[in-house]
C-alpha cells in the first residue's frame, strides 16, 4: 500500500471504535492458532516478529516438507512459562481494522479455566469459545458457557474449529450447533434479551471464515468471525439505553487556589475557579445531562437529591455524558460528598444494605471458609465483611447446586456476607458494574474472588440466577 | 431469547452495521477515559504516587492525561526521572521545560552518581539502560513512593502483554509473573504491604499508533528528535546511531549525515534512529501505520540482547 492511499484510508476510517473480546478454549482446540490467524490476517504482525516466528517454525520442522509458519508461535508465552511448563493467565493482544480497534484477552483454557475465563470475560464485549469440530461439545465447553452466562457477557461466539479436518461437513457442524444451542437453552444464555449466541465454522489453520468467508463451506451463509467482531454492538452501547445513570465518586477536585499553571497561562479565570468543586469519576452505567436530578448515596445518610449544574472534562463543558466517560460533575447544592459515594439518577437506587448475597467465583488458592473476615471493594468503596455462610457450590458441568461449606480455587458458589457499612448494591443481572465487587484478603491484599451481587432472598428473584 | 441460527445471524449482523454508531465514543476517547480513571484511582488510594517521566512520548502522553484528570487543579504528584547520563541533551531540556510549565516537582535518580560511587559498574557494551533499575528502586525507597506510574504499553513486548495495569512489586522491585492478581471489571486492587509498591500502567491498552493519533489530536508537544531532522550518524547493529559524547563511531564505522527520526527515545548509547522524512505529527501517524517493524525491534539495542530481554529486566525491578 502506498503512503498516500494509506493516509487517505486513515482519514476516512477515523474515528474507529473500541471492542474488547476474549477467547476461551483449550490448547487442543487450536486457540493459539486462531488468535495467531486473526493477528496475522488483520496485518497486526510486523515483519520482525513474523521473521522470528518463521525461523522458529523452520527450526522445529513445522508443516513437514511443505513448511509454513506456525501461527500459534505468535502467542508464544514468556520464558518463565516455557521453562516451567506453565501458562500464566491472561495475555492481552491488539489489532485493528478500518472499523474497529480490538483488545483481545487471550485466556488459556486447560488450567484454571474458571479464573482465566472470569478475568477475561469481566471486561469483554464478546467471548469466542472454541470447539474442536472432531470432538464437539465437551464438558469444558459447558463450563465455559456457564461462566459466560453467569458473567452476562453480551455476545458469545462459538467457533467450531478444525472444520477442514471433518471435510467441511455441514452435518457435523449442524449437529454441534444444535448441541451448543441445547446447552445455551439449559443455561438460559441469551434469554435476558441482551446476550446473544452465534456459531461459526472455521479453520484457524487455513483461515476459513476467520477474516474472509470461505468457499469451502458453501452451506454456511453467515459472516466470518472478524465480520462478526467488527459489527456487534459493544456492551456499553447496549447498556447505555437500558441502565440508569451511576457514577461512583473517585475523588473531589477542589484546587482551592492551587490551579494548574498551564491552565492559568492559557487564560483560565482564576477568580471564577477559586471555589471550584467537582466530583471526579467514570460513568459506569447510563448517561447524564446538565439539569438532571440526581441522588447522592453515602453511608449513614438518606439519599440526598440535587441537580447537575455542570459536566466538566479538562476545560470543556459538556451538555451530557455517558458510560464509560471519565468526567467531573458539579452539583447545585453544597453536599458533603467523598470518595466512595455514588451519584445516581434520582429515585433509581434502592436502599443501601449491609447484607450481601452473592455468587462468588473463587480465584485464590486460599479457600473461603465460613466465619472468615475479608474486604469487599464495590465501586470506589472498600469495606470489611464477614462471611456468614456458604450456601452452595455450582457444578458447572451439570448446572446443579451442591451443598458446600467452603469454596476452593476455580469454584463458583453462593455466599452470604455481612458488611461493616451499607452499600448501594444492585443485582448483577441488571447492573454489570454496580453489581460487581472484589473480595480481597485483608492480610496480604490479594484478590480472592470475583463477586456478583444477587437479590436478597425474599425479593423477587429471577429463577435463572438461583444457582 | 436471541440465540440465532446461522441463517438468521446474517440478518442480525447486517442490522448491527446500520445501527447508529455516531454516538459511540471513538477508541481514543475510550482509552483516554480508561487511563484517566486509573490515574484517579491510584491518586485516591495511594499515599505517595509519582510518575516516571523521561521526556519520551509515552511518558509525555501520561503526563498530559494526568493534567486532564485533575483539571483545573495541579497534577498532584511529582515526576521521577532516572537519568542515565547518556540522555539526549534536547530531551533533558524538554523535560525541564515541561516540569516548569506544569509547576511540578522533579526527582532525579542518577546512574552517573551510582557509577561514581562505585555502586554500579559500566557495562562492557557501554549501554546504561539496564543500569537504571538500581537508581530507580533507590529513588522509590528514598522518597517512599508507594505507586509509580509508567507509560508501559502491552503491545510493546510479550512480557508487558501479560503484566497487570496495577503491578505489584516486592521489596526488591521484582515482578513475579506467576503470582499476579486477576484484574476484574474496572475494579483495581492496589493493596500492598509495607515495603511493597505498585507500578501503575494506565496506558497499557494503547498501541504505538494510538499514542501518535492522540498526540496529533491533542496537539501535544514532544522533543524534536521524534520528527525527521538531519543528523550525523553511523551504522551499528543494523541501526543508525547518533554521534555524540557517549556514542562514538569505531574506526571502521563511517559517519554520514542522514534525514532521520527516533521512534523511541532512550539512551544515546543504545537507541537507534530510523531513516524518515516524517517532519510533522501527521507524517508520523502515516509512517507508523505503514511501518513493518515493531518500535523496539527497530530501535532498541537493549531489547535485542535476548528474546526474553524485557522479561528479565522486569523481574529485576525494571519499569
Amino acid at each position: 500500500m502506498s503512503t498516500e492511499t494509506l493516509a487517505a484510508g486513515l482519514e476516512t476510517a477515523l474515528p474507529t471504535t473500541l471492542f474488547r473480546f476474549a477467547t476461551a478454549g483449550s490448547v487442543d482446540d487450536g486457540k493459539s492458532t486462531l488468535v495467531g490467524r486473526l493477528l496475522h490476517d488483520s496485518k497486526a504482525i510486523l515483519a520482525d516478529t513474523l521473521d522470528a516466528v518463521a525461523r522458529t517454525s523452520a527450526d522445529r520442522g513445522f508443516g513437514g516438507e511443505k513448511g509454513g509458519i506456525d501461527l500459534a508461535l505468535l502467542t508464544d508465552g514468556l520464558r518463565a512459562e516455557r521453562e516451567q511448563g506453565i501458562t500464566i493467565d491472561v495475555a492481552y493482544r491488539y489489532f485493528a481494522t478500518d472499523r474497529r480497534s480490538f483488545i483481545l484477552a487471550d485466556c488459556p483454557g486447560h488450567v484454571q479455566y474458571t479464573k482465566n475465563t472470569v478475568t477475561g470475560a469481566s471486561t469483554a464485549d464478546a467471548v469466542v469459545v472454541l470447539i474442536d469440530a472432531r470432538k464437539g461439545v465437551l464438558e469444558q465447553t459447558r463450563r465455559h458457557l456457564s461462566v459466560l452466562q453467569l458473567l452476562r457477557v453480551a455476545h458469545v461466539i462459538v467457533a467450531v474449529n478444525k472444520i477442514d479436518l471433518v471435510d467441511f461437513s455441514e452435518q457435523v457442524f449442524r449437529d454441534i450447533e444444535a448441541d451448543v444451542q441445547k446447552v445455551a437453552r439449559e443455561l438460559g444464555l441469551g434469554s435476558d434479551g441482551v446476550a446473544d449466541l452465534l456459531v461459526v465454522p472455521v479453520s484457524a489453520l487455513d483461515g476459513d471464515n476467520v477474516v474472509d468467508r470461505s468457499e469451502r463451506t458453501p452451506w454456511y451463509t453467515g459472516p466470518a468471525l472478524l465480520e462478526v467482531l467488527e459489527t456487534l454492538p459493544a456492551a456499553d452501547e447496549l447498556e447505555a439505553e437500558l441502565e440508569s445513570f451511576r457514577f461512583p465518586v473517585q475523588l473531589v477536585i477542589r484546587p482551592q487556589g492551587a490551579l494548574a499553571p498551564d491552565a492559568v497561562a492559557a487564560g483560565l479565570d482564576v477568580e471564577a475557579y477559586r471555589d471550584y468543586r467537582a466530583y471526579a469519576g467514570q460513568i459506569t452505567e447510563g448517561s447524564v445531562k446538565v439539569g438532571d436530578e440526581v441522588s447522592v448515596i453515602s453511608p449513614g445518610h438518606e439519599p440526598r437529591t440535587t441537580t447537575v449544574v455542570g459536566i466538566d472534562f479538562a476545560g470543556q463543558s459538556l451538555e451530557e455524558a455517558a458510560a464509560p466517560q471519565s468526567v467531573a460533575i458539579r452539583l447545585a447544592d453544597e453536599i458533603d460528598i467523598a470518595r466512595g459515594d455514588t451519584i445516581a439518577a434520582a429515585g433509581t437506587v434502592r436502599e443501601s444494605t449491609a447484607d450481601l448475597y452473592a455468587s462468588l467465583a473463587w480465584l485464590s488458592p486460599k479457600p473461603l471458609r465460613e466465619g472468615q473476615k475479608v474486604l469487599v471493594k464495590h465501586g470506589t468503596r472498600t469495606v470489611q465483611a464477614l462471611v456468614r455462610n456458604v450456601t452452595g457450590k455450582l457444578d458447572l458441568a451439570t448446572f446443579n447446586v451442591e451443598p458446600a461449606s467452603n469454596l476452593e480455587l476455580n469454584d463458583i458458589g453462593h455466599a452470604q456476607l455481612r458488611l461493616s457499612a451499607p452499600l448501594p448494591l444492585e443485582n448483577y443481572l441488571h447492573h454489570r458494574r454496580t453489581g460487581a465487587f472484589l473480595v480481597i484478603d485483608p492480610i496480604d491484599g490479594n484478590t480472592l474472588a470475583a463477586g456478583l451481587v444477587k437479590d436478597h432472598p425474599g425479593d423477587h428473584e429471577d429463577e435463572r440466577y438461583v444457582i | 431469547m436471541s440465540t440465532y441460527t446461522t441463517e438468521e445471524s446474517t440478518v442480525e449482523v447486517a442490522a448491527a452495521v446500520d445501527a447508529p454508531s455516531a454516538e459511540r465514543l471513538s477508541s481514543l476517547d475510550t482509552l483516554e477515559s480508561e487511563a484517566i480513571h486509573i490515574i484517579r484511582e491510584v491518586v485516591a488510594e495511594f499515599e505517595k504516587p509519582a510518575l516516571l517521566f523521561s521526556g519520551g512520548k509515552d511518558s509525555v502522553v501520561m503526563l498530559h492525561l494526568a493534567t486532564k484528570a485533575f483539571w483545573p487543579g495541579k497534577v498532584p504528584f511529582p515526576v521521577l526521572h532516572v537519568d542515565t547520563g547518556h540522555n539526549f541533551p534536547e530531551v533533558i531540556d524538554f523535560r525541564d521545560r515541561t516540569v516548569e510549565r506544569l509547576g511540578l516537582k522533579l526527582v532525579v535518580g542518577s546512574v552517573q552518581e551510582f557509577i561514581d560511587r562505585g555502586e554500579l559498574a559500566e557495562r562492557a557494551d557501554g549501554t546504561r539502560n539496564p543500569l537504571q533499575t538500581v537508581p530507580l528502586l533507590d529513588a522509590i525507597q528514598r522518597n517512599k513512593f508507594d505507586a509509580v506510574f509508567g507509560g508501559g504499553r502491552r503491545d510493546e513486548d510479550k512480557a508487558r502483554a501479560k503484566e497487570r495495569i496495577l503491578s505489584l512489586r516486592d521489596e526488591f522491585g521484582q515482578w513475579d509473573p506467576r503470582n499476579q492478581r486477576p484484574e476484574l471489571w474496572n475494579l483495581y486492587n492496589g493493596r500492598h504491604t509495607v515495603g511493597q509498591h505498585v507500578r501503575a500502567f494506565p496506558i497499557s491498552n494503547w498501541t504505538e499508533l494510538d499514542i501518535w493519533r492522540y498526540i496529533e489530536r491533542e496537539n501535544i508537544e514532544l522533543p524534536g528528535l521524534y520528527y525527521a531532522h538531519e543528523r550525523e550518524v553511523f551504522a551499528r547493529d543494523g541501526m543508525w546511531r547518533a554521534v555524540g559524547e557517549v556514542s562514538q563511531p569505531l574506526p571502521n564505522e563511517d559517519v554520514i549525515t542522514k534525514l532521520v527520526r527516533y521512534r523511541t527515545v532512550g539512551d544515546m548509547s543504545c537507541t537507534g534512529a530510523v531513516e524518515s522524512d516524517a517532519r510533522t505529527v501527521a507524517d508520523v501517524v502515516v509512517e507508523v501505520a505503514a511501518s513493518t517493524l515493531t518500535e523496539r525491534g527497530a530501535t532498541r539495542a537493549d531489547d535485542r540482547i535476548s528474546e526474553a530481554a524485557m522479561e528479565d529486566r522486569k523481574k529485576d525491578g525494571y519499569f
